[in-house]
């Protein structure tokens, strides 16, 4: 740094790695996608809030004649398959970082299997609920609890299953690279996200007695 | 040779419609004047409805409206101004305005930007359907049980037209923070950015915060509505009382999100017609993030006489905002005093807000007062609170904002002479029809009824409030005039009318698609006035600033760039962009730190500047 007032060089884009450090700050599209989550945690505190607030005001919970929906034998190891799926997300994310093609491809493949058996496992619990069971959204507040708080995140997964396989698609015809891969990022920072939101819910709705 | 021998093609049609270039549009200065059209579109819509109500409650008896139409007027018309006409005429100034004032081509996502504009005629289109429905008579406030056992479908219309509005502003809220701490100019740190563009900062993040609660809350009524879910049901195990918490939680911060980016306009104006900075620029910013950190601790004042919240808790955090309001009202005053006034109409709307405002605010301290809230929960002390803060408020700052920015839209002045007519109609207008609502109010009568009895001692002050509420709406017609003239007129109003200080002014009125040639230095928070008069003036804020005190590396190469001449492309020579990315380590400190320099250096040095100014050819 001469008197002259020298330049500092920005860090290099090919040091950079991740969404930190293309020419110092976070990316743009990166931001705006952090930016999002935000606003979606706040949807969901929406949501439950109404939940602790019904349960704080219930004289019994959960209501009288109302089971606890159990945490087995379908919600635990769902949880475990998504939870599962966040690492397989991270990993994929990892190896782009590191230039491999090949290995996100895999990664975004076997997360995206690991998030429809996810829903598939979900839709079958709501379906043996519904008709087994015979508890339904109209089933007093706690049902309408429950399928609302859990639709909801199903309705969140289902975007992320969207969002990976546009980037599975893109990440097949050679469009990311070990520098440019931020839609990568994204979509595994909402993924991850999804993913913190259900250990949220699994242990309000399943373990919180 | 072989050139001429192949046949011309285009890649884009040459001559495009001019429709369908308004209606494809990515260009954040079209977005912004649609959303200020469309919301107009909205005000004339919710006034028309204002104008039905007060004018069956001109006298008592049922003259003019039916009762059934009465509710879903008065419902609609809150709706309507709130949702569709404050919101998006701000968020149309800010799509406008905000990227020129910190130096960027862009919104930092067009499509998005686009997005966000046309969810609002669908929306709000959604919302207008309720009418044929059969309505949607339940006031803007939704409350339940009444919202989730109305039988009419215009309700679902509604709530589906309010999830729109909302994803709306929700997108368009990333898009300004975005667009705030990416694309900054080089030298525009974050304590020299124009005040209007800090209001839409934190505008912004209440938006981001407070809409996606909303949207939670209205996601639950239309699923008992339509689902039998029992969120708002007692019978089935809910709580009615949780719809007015998840509506508060959202609706204090959108009393700011309605009233920020008003105090950001008048901020604009004060300075440039009294001829002087900004008083206490700092301390402004401040107020502003404080008023917004509030926001969100206060919810429950809506719902004192609820008896299910802790009453000193909430009272208390309301008091605590009247301190950063108060201080802004005494900047203004400050910035106010002893400059060199004048009057044009953007001046007289900024003054009429702070005069008027003021009583607003106060009426709203008066509510804060448990005991008194209770005597007047639901009385016209409330509707002529939030008709003094939303009209004398945020409308009055609207009229400000159109004035003052109209040449920067389409290069021509509005008419000062129907201007100030406009605004004397408007000024008594607003007080004939809102100050007798606090007598009212005093005197018991409840809101949101059609009728009251002759006897009640009310017919003098009803009567009175519709006149003004005529004279608002004859205001309107004189504006409407004024558009209508200007329009057909010369755009002659040149690149800077009113001898401003920000960046807007610095390029055409209306700017080119890339909004800047060449992009003056940004040395303080009034780069244009720096540029206008000399790097070292009297006033000794514009010249670079010396090495080492200022962050980042965009400032080291400062003497390059002396004041006047254009920034060479925003690049060094490595190619690598420099400016407003280098700036954003400040406020995500697990960044890259750019030259170890964080924020907190940034007003010290500016200090230090002051003390010692130098000539900018001393670094070079």
């Amino acid at each position: 740094m001469s008197a002259a007032g020298g330049v500092i060089v920005p860090q290099r884009e090919e040091e950079a790695h991740g969404p930190i450090g293309h020419g110092g700050g976070v990316d743009t599209a990166f931001l705006g996608m952090l930016l999002f989550i935000g606003s979606e945690l706040m949807f969901f505190a929406g949501l439950f809030a109404a939940y602790f607030n019904t349960r704080a005001a219930a004289p019994v919970w959960p209501p009288a004649n109302i089971d606890y929906i159990e945490p087995f034998p379908l919600a635990t190891p769902a949880t475990i398959i998504l939870v599962l799926s966040s690492v397989t997300m991270q990993w994929a994310v990892w190896r782009i970082r590191a230039g491999d093609r090949t290995g996100l491809k895999r990664g975004l493949a076997v997360t995206l299997l690991l998030g429809a058996v996810f829903l598939g496992i979900q839709l079958y619990d709501y379906y043996e609920l519904v008709t087994v069971e015979r508890f339904g959204i109209d089933s007093g507040v706690y049902g309408t609890l429950f399928y609302t708080l859990t639709g909801f995140h199903g309705a969140h997964v289902f975007g992320g299953l969207v969002g990976i396989s546009v980037i599975l698609l893109r990440a097949s015809q050679g469009q990311f690279s070990g520098r440019h891969h931020i839609a990568v990022e994204a979509v595994s920072a909402y993924w991850h996200f999804v993913d913190v939101v259900w250990i949220a819910l699994f242990v309000t709705i399943y373990l919180l007695k | 040779m072989a050139t001429t021998a192949i046949p011309r093609r285009v890649a884009y049609p040459t001559a495009r419609s001019r429709v369908y270039e308004w209606l494809t549009t990515t260009d954040h200065k079209k977005i912004g004047i649609l959303y200020m059209t469309t919301a107009f579109t909205f005000f004339l819509l919710g006034g028309v409805m204002a104008l039905l109500v007060r004018t069956e409650l001109a006298v008592p008896g049922l003259q003019f409206v039916p009762q059934e139409l009465y509710n879903q007027l008065f419902s609609m018309h809150a709706v309507t101004m709130i949702f569709l006409f404050v919101m998006p005429m701000f968020v149309g100034m800010g799509n406008y305005i905000v990227p020129i004032q910190v130096g960027a081509a862009d919104m930092a996502f067009p499509r998005i930007n686009a997005l966000s504009y046309w969810m609002i005629p669908l929306g709000g289109a959604s919302i207008m359907a309720a009418f044929a429905f059969g309505g949607s008579p339940i006031g803007w406030t939704m409350y339940a049980p009444l919202s989730a056992t109305e039988p009419a479908r215009g309700v679902d219309l509604l709530l589906m037209g309010l999830v729109l509005l909302g994803t709306s502003s929700i997108l368009g809220a990333i898009n300004f923070l975005a667009t705030i701490f990416k694309l900054r100019a080089p030298g525009m740190t974050l304590m020299r950015m124009p005040m209007f563009v800090w209001v839409t900062l934190v505008t912004s993040v209440l938006l981001l915060f407070a809409l996606p609660v909303l949207t939670s809350g209205l996601i639950m009524l239309f699923i008992d509505r339509n689902y039998g879910g029992g969120f708002f049901d007692p019978a089935l195990g809910g709580n009615p009382i949780l719809w007015q918490h998840v509506f508060w939680f959202f609706g204090h911060p959108e009393v700011y999100i309605l009233i920020l980016p008003a105090f950001g306009i008048v901020s604009e104006i004060l300075p440039v017609f009294s001829r002087k900075p900004l008083f206490g620029y700092r301390a402004f910013v401040l107020a502003t993030a404080s008023i917004g950190a509030l926001g969100f601790t206060v919810w429950a004042h809506h719902m004192f006489t609820t008896g299910a919240v802790y009453l000193p808790f909430f009272s208390f955090f309301t008091f605590l905002i009247a301190v950063p309001t108060g201080i802004k009202f005494f900047n203004w005053l400050a910035t106010m005093w002893g400059g060199q006034l004048r009057f044009d109409t953007p001046m007289l709307y900024a003054v009429g807000f702070i005069s008027l405002f003021l009583i607003g605010g106060l009426d709203g301290a008066f509510l804060a007062v448990v005991p008194f809230d209770f005597m007047v929960q639901d009385t016209y002390w409330v509707v002529s609170h939030i008709h003094y803060v939303l009209v004398a408020g945020s409308v009055f700052a609207i009229f400000a904002g159109i004035f003052y920015w109209f040449p920067k839209f389409f290069g021509a002045l509005l008419n000062e002479r129907l201007g100030k007519l406009q605004f004397w109609l408007l000024f008594i207008g607003t007080n004939v029809a809102f100050f007798p609502q606090h007598l009212l109010g005093l005197d018991g009568m409840i809101r949101r009824i059609a009728d009251y009895a002759p006897n009640a001692g009310w017919t003098e002050l009803n009567f009175l409030s519709t006149i003004g509420a005529f004279l608002i709406a004859a205001s309107i017609v004189v504006f409407l005039w004024n558009l209508f003239i200007t329009m057909r007129g010369p755009r002659e109003a040149g690149d800077d009318p009113w001898d401003a200080n920000t960046l807007e002014w610095a390029t055409t009125s209306p700017p080119p698609p890339y909004n800047f040639e060449v992009l003056p230095p940004v040395r303080s928070e009034r780069p244009l006035f720096d540029l206008k008069h000399g790097a070292v003036t009297a006033h000794g804020v514009a010249r670079p600033a010396a090495r080492g005190e200022t962050h980042g590396e965009m400032r080291e190469d400062a003497p390059e760039e002396r004041l006047g001449e254009p920034v060479e492309g925003h690049e060094d020579q490595q190619g690598e962009p420099r400016g407003p990315a280098a700036e954003v380590s400040a406020e995500a400190p697990d960044a890259t730190p750019v030259a170890g320099r964080g924020e907190p250096d940034v007003a010290q040095a500016q200090t230090e500047d002051r003390a010692k100014p130098t000539k900018p050819e001393e670094h070079s």
